[in-house]
């Protein structure tokens, strides 16, 4: 079947997390009253935004192969340079959201700079990372720090209207970083080297491709994604807090999975990653129309998505390995060269 | 063709490396429109000029001129924006990429600032039909094709540089005869159309076949460069191995009649679905048996039958005329059998181990893991079979991946040889090494016979086969389709047609 759909095996787990979307959406609709309407839907990139613009960065970031475990930290750290500098500082939102921004940008060109320089493991170096951002938002202030600013509140509290539902502004951000992100994947030479990278590092180099640069930038893109998700999450919070955002970084990487890039690089889609993110949306929501069920379900739900995926990745891979060394020979040149014997005979 | 001027010249080219003098006064030059087939031994330090070349290694000394005007490589880009392109024995692409796009990753043509992805599948669509005669679905990822394909590919995206040289470092190893000559007719067509190529490969028929001129490097030092009509074959090992060939030529005329000994293993109908037909085989002791055949005919999935590496759905093997079940490997080294892989680097050696605990590997299997083998008597085993097979170099502590591809078969002949089995499965021994530690393999083969061993010899290599093996059975299509007793009328041409069939 998936032959005469012409369906390449690399594709199959995006189109495998699409339908297990439709599925989930499907039987949330037929169980819950409710739960079919045009605002259920777009609560899931209203209360997910920040959650998808991660999830642009740290699919670049997993596409090569590299793991960025510090983005959660730097959401916190953000939201409390934001909260702190306006708050306390005073300062104009149109200072306080450029240096935010700087933020996370900067740690992860130093992450990114680290890896790269001294060749060690992005899990170890982002790591430091981690812990680094979130105590340097507990040294800013252990309080939380609400935020009243005029401009702040503006951007939580406006609803932009699409029919007779709405979106908030974090969504139309979180979708423009999403068509960035699908640009510079596919129509970039930035995007193309990584995806090579993932492919082989080795070979990215020999072909000449820019592949330190193109590193440094991927982990210097996903804090700024991370920095960015900051300051949409102090938005949706109106507050500044060293506690925020905790573990977040493995929701991301669970979404970027569920969505359909391999753990070992090369194969994925930007919108993929959207779409696991509103895969972990839909749970949520499904475990609050329920009513009863604790929300540490969603954990569970989600824990046991990621294995499966990751399961299914591994089988596929073995399975066209199987089929590549079956098939091999079969690919046919020699309609195309000239005929040739073999001289002893 | 003497007249013409080098397109490429390299003088005096020095590298050292800590400790090691790579190269030493090397000289290289490359004329368009000729293949130059660059000679040596395992660490003569072919590599390491190649590498000098692309910009992977800084030269230490010498200097490169590239059509007249002297020129510095840092990097490999360099190297490429001066029309210098590698194609490497493991293929140096992205398996997840398209073809396409592997051809033109890092230079993709662009409208309005964002690739152009038609324009990239049309123009290596172009490329591929018009320079390799290869018409292929450009948009399926690479790894959907055989390496040969992926070696055109490979070529395709030097040649898109514009290259001025291309060089070509084993590119014919993984391939089969069909395949070799595939490449060949895009190497002929290539040269004619003036691009000047290198290429590096220890098969002496290929070398002999495609190339024009031969420089022959051994240890580093330039020792020569030759018209290859004008070279003989052995005159050419000779400056290789630089020594006589007294070697080699004991080896081939070691060619004995079968002595005679009783039959130690009888294979009958055995069989694995979908991998090889049902075959007899009968391996007498002292007896060396070649087995022939094509690339993917099934010689190494009978060898790993005889060793239980795979399960046989039927068929009955016995061992000094008693019945016994082959499952698994333990059990075949029990009753006395080892088998050295074809796959050195995947199924053989453990690169991060040192050639002690490489050697000593299957014999601590054999007795059980809890029966440590004091350290004491580790040494002795190993200094005796360093020694034996001439393994360079001889520290039993150095870490295997550093040794070189001859060095790290003679590791791994020696583990099989310290269980001291009765029936040796060689698979492809000798591929890819270089021709001293080959003859040197082939000597080992010869006085292990003659000590009553019996030998299973795989290799794609007919001559080597002829030489040392006194029965050959044939394989073709996953059947073994005959038996010919190695008496001196045999040729290489009689096997090849039972290879071929329907002659």
């Amino acid at each position: 079947m998936l032959k005469r759909l012409n369906i390449n095996y690399k594709h199959l787990p995006i189109l495998v997390t699409v339908g297990l979307f439709i599925l989930m959406y499907i039987f949330g609709s037929m169980r819950y009253t409710g739960f079919m309407s045009s605002q259920v839907f777009l609560n899931l990139f209203i209360n997910n935004a920040f959650l998808i613009i991660l999830a642009v960065g740290m699919t670049f970031v997993i596409l090569t192969g590299g793991i960025d475990l510090s983005v959660g930290s730097v959401i916190a750290l953000t939201s409390m340079v934001a909260a702190d500098l306006i708050m306390n500082a005073q300062l104009s939102p149109w200072l306080v959201i450029p240096i935010s921004l700087l933020v996370g940008t900067t740690l992860g060109l130093i992450n990114g700079c680290i890896i790269h320089f001294f060749n060690i493991q992005p899990f170890i170096v982002t790591l430091a990372g981690l812990f680094l951002a979130r105590g340097l938002a507990y040294l800013i202030n252990i309080e939380s720090i609400a935020i009243t600013d005029p401009f702040f509140d503006f951007m939580a509290k406006t609803r932009i209207p699409i029919g007779d539902s709405f979106i908030s502004i974090s969504v139309v951000i979180a979708l423009v970083v999403v068509l960035i992100g699908v640009y510079l994947a596919h129509y970039t030479n930035f995007g193309r080297t990584v995806y090579a990278i993932g492919g082989s590092e080795q070979s990215a180099v020999l072909m000449g491709l820019p592949v330190g640069r193109t590193k440094i930038l991927i982990y210097t893109f996903s804090g700024f994604c991370a920095s960015l998700a900051g300051l949409v999450f102090t938005f949706y919070m109106l507050s500044g807090y060293a506690l925020h955002a905790n573990g977040m970084e493995l929701d991301v990487i669970a979404s970027v999975v569920i969505g359909g890039t391999l753990l070992t690089g090369g194969v994925g889609y930007v919108a993929g990653s959207v779409i696991g993110v509103l895969i972990l949306g839909v749970i949520q929501t499904i475990i609050i129309f329920e009513g009863t069920l604790s929300s540490w379900w969603t954990k569970i739900a989600i824990g046991v998505l990621v294995l499966a995926f990751i399961v299914f990745q591994r089988i596929l891979v073995v399975r066209s390995n199987v089929k590549k060394a079956a098939g091999a020979n079969n690919v046919d040149i020699k309609e195309s060269s000239p005929p040739l014997k073999t001289k002893s005979m | 063709m003497s007249a013409k001027t080098p397109m490429l010249r390299m003088d005096g080219i020095n590298k050292v490396f800590p400790g090691v003098k790579a190269l030493t006064n090397v000289n290289f030059r490359l004329f368009p429109g000729e293949v130059h087939a660059l000679m040596g031994e395992n660490g003569a330090g072919k590599s390491t000029l190649v590498k000098v070349l692309t910009g992977v290694y800084a030269s230490d000394g010498g200097t490169v001129t590239l059509e007249g005007k002297p020129i510095q490589i840092t990097t490999p880009l360099e190297a490429q924006e001066f029309g210098i392109s590698t194609v490497y024995q493991e293929v140096n692409l992205c398996p997840n990429l398209s073809v396409a796009e592997n051809i033109f990753v890092g230079r993709e043509p662009r409208k309005r600032g964002r690739i152009d992805w038609k324009e990239i599948n049309r123009r290596a669509e172009e490329l591929l039909s018009t320079r390799l005669n290869l018409n292929i679905d450009v948009t399926r990822e690479l790894d959907s094709y055989s390496v040969a394909i992926q070696q055109m590919i490979a070529i395709a995206r030097s040649l898109n540089v514009s290259a001025k040289v291309l060089i070509l470092d084993e590119p014919t190893s993984s391939l089969d005869t069909n395949e070799v000559e595939q490449l060949f007719a895009v190497i002929r067509k290539l040269k004619s159309e003036g691009l000047a190529i290198v290429f590096i490969s220890h098969f002496l028929d290929q070398i002999y076949e495609i190339s024009d001129r031969i420089t022959v490097l051994r240890n580093g030092n330039w020792i020569g460069e030759y018209m290859t009509k004008e070279l003989p074959r052995l005159e050419l090992v000779s400056k290789m191995i630089g020594k006589e060939l007294d070697v080699l030529a004991e080896a081939s005329s070691n060619k004995r009649i079968f002595k005679g000994g009783e039959s130690f293993l009888q294979a009958d109908q055995v069989y694995k679905k979908g991998k090889i037909q049902p075959f007899d085989l009968n391996m007498n002791r002292g007896e060396i048996v070649g087995l022939a055949g094509l690339l993917g005919s099934g010689r190494s999935e009978l060898a790993r039958l005889l060793f239980g590496a795979d399960k046989s759905d039927g068929g009955t093997i016995k061992i000094n005329g008693k019945k016994v079940s082959l499952n698994s490997p333990k059990q075949a080294i029990t009753n006395g059998i080892a088998f050295s892989s074809e796959n050195r680097k995947t199924e053989g050696i453990i690169g991060d181990l040192s050639i002690r605990e490489n050697m000593i590997l299957a014999i601590q299997g054999v007795k059980g893991w809890f029966r440590y083998i004091p350290r004491k008597k580790q040494n002795e085993i190993v200094d005796e079979y360093i020694k034996l097979l001439n393994i360079n170099p001889p520290n039993p502590e150095q870490l295997i991946k550093n040794l070189s591809g001859g060095n790290q078969q003679k590791v791994l002949l020696a583990r099989w040889l310290i269980t001291n089995p009765e029936l040796l499965i060689l698979d492809e021994p000798t591929r890819g090494i270089d021709v001293g530690a080959k003859a040197e393999i082939q000597k080992l083969m010869l006085s292990l016979s003659e000590k009553g061993m019996s030998i299973l010899f795989i290799s794609a290599e007919l001559e080597e086969i002829l030489r040392t093996c006194q029965r050959i059975a044939v394989l073709r299509d996953h059947e073994k389709v005959s038996e010919l007793e190695n008496d001196n009328g045999i040729t290489q041409q009689d096997i090849m047609k039972e290879m071929a069939g329907g002659m």
